[in-house]
């Protein structure tokens, strides 16, 4: 079904449903929709192919301070649909007849209409895997395309509606030596160019080069360190989880604690905003609310604003800017500083040059320490110049350390990562990260 | 049910195209429902229906898949020829050619003693109500919950050479947390971090003490604020079972991925430090380490009768008195790899291809005591309830943290510690396993995030009481 098509069919459904409520019931919708392909490699082969056609409805079912929420699956035929929807209700209906009346139920009554398209042209599915196997020749590549359109909706029984869909592709792919010895890459975009997916290919064969020479093995112990942006997106992730939403602060299980308790910062180049406008995901919410341009989270190194979803600011008594339930940023952006990227290695000088960073965790949550490994294209850096790829290293140090007083600087430039994640639905998120210069960080294993 | 629903596998079996080498509809209907309560407020239940088919063809050595919602012939159609597309663009350019998928016929369901239908939703979120009050020990409680998540999944796969495997799935999540806070000192405790989940009904619930495990749980996250940090040192380590789970799951489970070890996973969630040549001979852990891949044990997690490509699953060791014996890999892995695996091949859904993945993996009962075991530690620490995990991408190095630790001195538990991590090596750890108790405990993991296009799916952990010698032990923060 074309995105317009589907658009056309969930404005019908919502008004449709609409005229069945009951009474003083208020029905709040949201549809999540995707046509996706996606082609996974290996050793520059199909490992698997295929198209993914989804379309999903949340509802909240509302009545008074009475609400229950369900979610259904639609097929894009009205009939069924309807049918699907009306059971749903009726379910949803029954449960919120025995409920309690919920405090925290906030919702937009005054909501504006909106909507927003990004549009892109996609290779066919088949032309996109010649390119990729073609680019992939010699190498042992390994991978996934993902490519299509997708769309979120939102409706309400009052009338209001916002639409948003994207027309992307991301290419996410990693060159393999031997072993862990590895270097990652990706393109994405809304259009696809031949000679800058070339481009990147070859910047990856000859960082391959590189990894080729014998590793150096590091004991454990503190390295001065340069993060690129992939690695300070993990950094980002972690500090995402708990670290700038309401919820986590008020309950005091945010890894900035520190912040709220003992008025702890990090380095005055350190700002941090939540940028709607900037990034690729919609400008609203299941709620009905509107996401703001931009959310100051950090700034100048001190907290600045949470995030606050409708419920939390419910909870808490204050405004709500349009952050869902989980209060996660969905474009992350950090100020970049004044490192040129031309001297990034003089200025690193000996140390440790980190490409990438895998799978963190908290270490002590509260003291926003956290630990993880390095990956993908790692090296040792001695005078200005790349000398050895490196074993792989577990790191163990807190944030207010590297983004603290340990950090040295932020590259003039900050590069632009749309989100390659695809569980249950291709993400619409993004950051635009610099990379980070620090005087040390902290390796245990 | 709409016309366009009826007679739904006559008509996914009359779409199937005869001419394949090899063609699959699977159709899954998963039905989940959340309850919840947190600090005294009865959060709005939500109730999810999500349906749909992935079609598969394997035709002159390309394969296609083909998924979609929409469930209408028409829908159906455009299916099956974007699957077929697909394995036409693919000939030729795939890792694997030829089919050696099987054509079965067989059926499983879960057990259920007590359905959850015989209690009405009032009563279901009372139980939630009284747990998360009973968690309010403390003024120094700051927040607290008790959820309970449930799925309800119907999969069909019919196969053009006249298979068909009928399964229904019923998993119990039950939750409870409760958190305390003193200043920059913040601490948690759990229920097994949503550990003690299990396939069932009603029964579930009780199988590990949720009735009583409330008032613990909050004198324990209040007791942890006056706890002392965990020391730092080489001692030596008991894990109990709600830590066992996250311990199998990164350290044994993810490297016996065959997949991984085939090198599918390298762009995300890594390699393996395991080859193809370590099986049958390498000394994964100790002698007391025996590992099995067991889809039939009653109540875990991810028991089954088959996997998502139709395999019949049955108990197989992966490791024997610490040798490693098979991967984990499906059919097609098999065939790849020239290896014996296991019935693993398992879809998150009906939007996602199936891939190798753990099912229920288990470490075997050992015949101490955990009172033994304790009495043989002179100086060392007792790990419960994972709350951190990280491990690098041939899943060697790892470090994992814990809610709560119990310091043991000269055979008894002496005091709870705070913040207790530890970290070390995986192919060294499993050969200092010392102590495997007889308290053989089931449990599982809603959240085993895998694939490109990335997949969750459920997974079943079975456990005891684990001794470790010689481990790196440390605290948080001072």
């Amino acid at each position: 079904m074309s995105v317009d098509d589907a658009r056309e069919r969930f404005d019908d459904l919502v008004t449709w449903a609409t005229g069945t409520l009951r009474g003083d019931e208020v029905l709040l919708a949201s549809l999540r929709g995707e046509n996706s392909d996606f082609v996974r490699f290996n050793h520059g082969a199909v490992r698997q192919a295929g198209s993914v056609q989804q379309q999903s409805l949340a509802i909240d079912l509302i009545s008074g301070r009475n609400h229950a929420e369900g979610s259904v699956t639609l097929t894009g035929h009205p009939a069924t649909d309807q049918v699907r929807v009306a059971v749903l209700l009726d379910d949803l209906r029954a449960q919120r007849a025995v409920l309690p009346e919920d405090p925290y139920l906030l919702f937009a009554t005054d909501g504006s209409d909106s909507e927003r398209s990004v549009l892109g042209e996609l290779p066919a599915a088949a032309d996109a895997v010649d390119a990729v196997s073609t680019g992939a020749t010699g190498n042992d590549f390994v991978g996934i395309y993902a490519a299509g359109s997708t769309f979120e909706a939102f409706g309400s029984s009052m009338g209001q509606r916002n639409w948003f869909d994207a027309t992307t592709f991301n290419l996410d792919w990693s060159l393999h030596l031997r072993g862990d010895k590895a270097t990652k890459n990706a393109y994405a975009g809304t259009s696809w160019d031949e000679q800058a997916f070339r481009s990147k290919i070859d910047w990856s064969v000859r960082e391959l080069v590189a990894l080729g020479r014998p590793p150096k093995n590091l004991p454990p112990g503190g390295y001065r360190s340069y993060l690129a942006p992939a690695a300070m997106q993990e950094i980002m992730g972690m500090l995402s989880w708990g670290g700038f939403g309401l919820r986590a602060h008020e309950t005091r299980q945010t890894p900035l604690l520190r912040m709220v308790t003992e008025g702890a910062s990090f380095a005055p180049a350190v700002s941090i905003v939540e940028d709607i406008a900037g990034g690729v995901a919609p400008d609203f919410q299941r709620a009905g609310f509107q996401r703001p341009n931009t959310v100051q989270l950090i700034t100048n190194g001190a907290f600045d604003s949470h995030l606050v979803s409708p419920r939390s600011a419910q909870e808490y008594g204050v405004a709500t800017n349009g952050a869902e339930d989980y209060e996660y940023p969905l474009a992350l952006a950090m100020s970049p500083g004044s490192l040129p990227a031309a001297g990034l290695l003089d200025a690193l000088d000996t140390g440790l040059y980190i490409g990438n960073l895998w799978y963190l965790n908290f270490s002590d949550r509260t003291a926003c320490r956290t630990t993880g490994m390095t990956r993908f294209g790692t090296f040792w850096v001695e005078g200005g110049e790349i000398v050895a790829p490196i074993e792989v290293l577990r790191f163990d140090d807190s944030a207010f350390n590297l983004l603290g007083d340990r950090l040295e600087g932020l590259t003039e430039t900050a590069e632009t990562i749309l989100d390659s994640s695809t569980y249950e639905h291709r993400s619409m998120e993004s950051l635009r990260l610099p990379g980070a210069l620090v005087s040390e960080m902290t390796f245990t294993l | 049910m709409t016309d366009l629903e009826t007679r739904l596998e006559d008509r996914l079996r009359g779409m199937l195209p005869a001419d394949a080498d090899y063609a699959s509809a699977r159709h899954v209907v998963e039905r989940g429902t959340n309850l919840s309560v947190r600090n005294g407020v009865v959060e709005p239940p939500a109730a999810s229906h999500d349906e749909g088919v992935m079609f598969t063809v394997w035709r002159d050595g390309g394969i296609g898949y083909g998924a979609t919602s929409d469930l209408t012939d028409a829908g159906l159609a455009a299916a099956v020829e974007r699957a077929s597309d697909w394995a036409q663009a693919t000939a030729g350019r795939s890792v694997v050619d030829q089919t050696p998928l099987l054509h079965t016929v067989g059926d499983y369901e879960t057990p259920v003693a007590e359905s959850f239908d015989s209690m009405d939703l009032v009563d279901q979120i009372a139980i939630l109500v009284r747990a998360d009050a009973a968690m309010n020990v403390d003024d120094r409680i700051v927040d607290r919950g008790a959820a309970m998540l449930r799925y309800d999944v119907e999969t069909l796969l019919i196969t053009n050479g006249g298979g068909r495997v009928a399964q229904r799935i019923r998993q119990v999540f039950p939750d409870l947390h409760a958190t305390a806070n003193v200043g920059s000192n913040t601490q948690t405790r759990t229920y097994g971090r949503a550990a003690f989940g299990g396939q069932g009904g009603l029964e579930v619930m009780a199988e590990h003490g949720f009735a009583d495990a409330p008032v613990r749980i909050g004198e324990e996250a209040v007791a942890l604020l006056d706890a002392p940090n965990c020391p730092t040192g080489v001692m030596d380590l008991l894990l109990a079972p709600d830590q066992m789970v996250l311990q199998i799951h990164e350290s044994i489970g993810h490297p016996l991925e065959l997949d991984r070890i085939l090198g599918d996973e390298r762009n995300y969630a890594g390699t393996s430090f395991v080859t193809p040549d370590m099986f049958g001979t390498y000394q994964y852990g100790s002698e007391l380490l025996n590992v099995t891949f067991d889809p039939t044990v009653a109540g875990e997690v991810a028991s089954y009768g088959y996997d998502d490509d139709g395999t019949p699953a049955q108990r197989t060791y992966l490791i024997k008195s610490g040798i490693l014996q098979r991967p984990m890999g499906g059919t097609i892995s098999q065939a790849r790899a020239g290896l014996n695996g296991v019935a693993n091949s398992r879809a998150s859904s009906w939007n996602r291809p199936p891939i190798d993945r753990m099912a229920n993996l288990n470490v075997e009962a050992g015949e101490a005591t955990v009172d033994e075991l304790i009495a043989g530690i002179e100086h060392g620490v007792l790990m419960e309830t994972n709350v951190s995990w990280s491990i690098d991408d041939s899943r060697n190095k790892f470090q994992f943290g814990c809610e709560l630790g119990r310091m043991i001195e000269n055979g008894e538990i002496t005091g709870i510690v705070r913040n207790p991590n530890y970290r070390g090596i995986s192919s060294t750890f499993w050969r200092n396993l010392t102590g495997v108790a007889d308290d053989f405990t089931t449990m599982g993991t809603p959240n085993c995030g895998k694939g490109e296009p990335n997949q969750v799916i459920r997974v079943g952990h079975a456990s005891p009481h684990c001794r470790f010698s010689a481990v790196q032990v440390f605290g948080g923060e001072a």
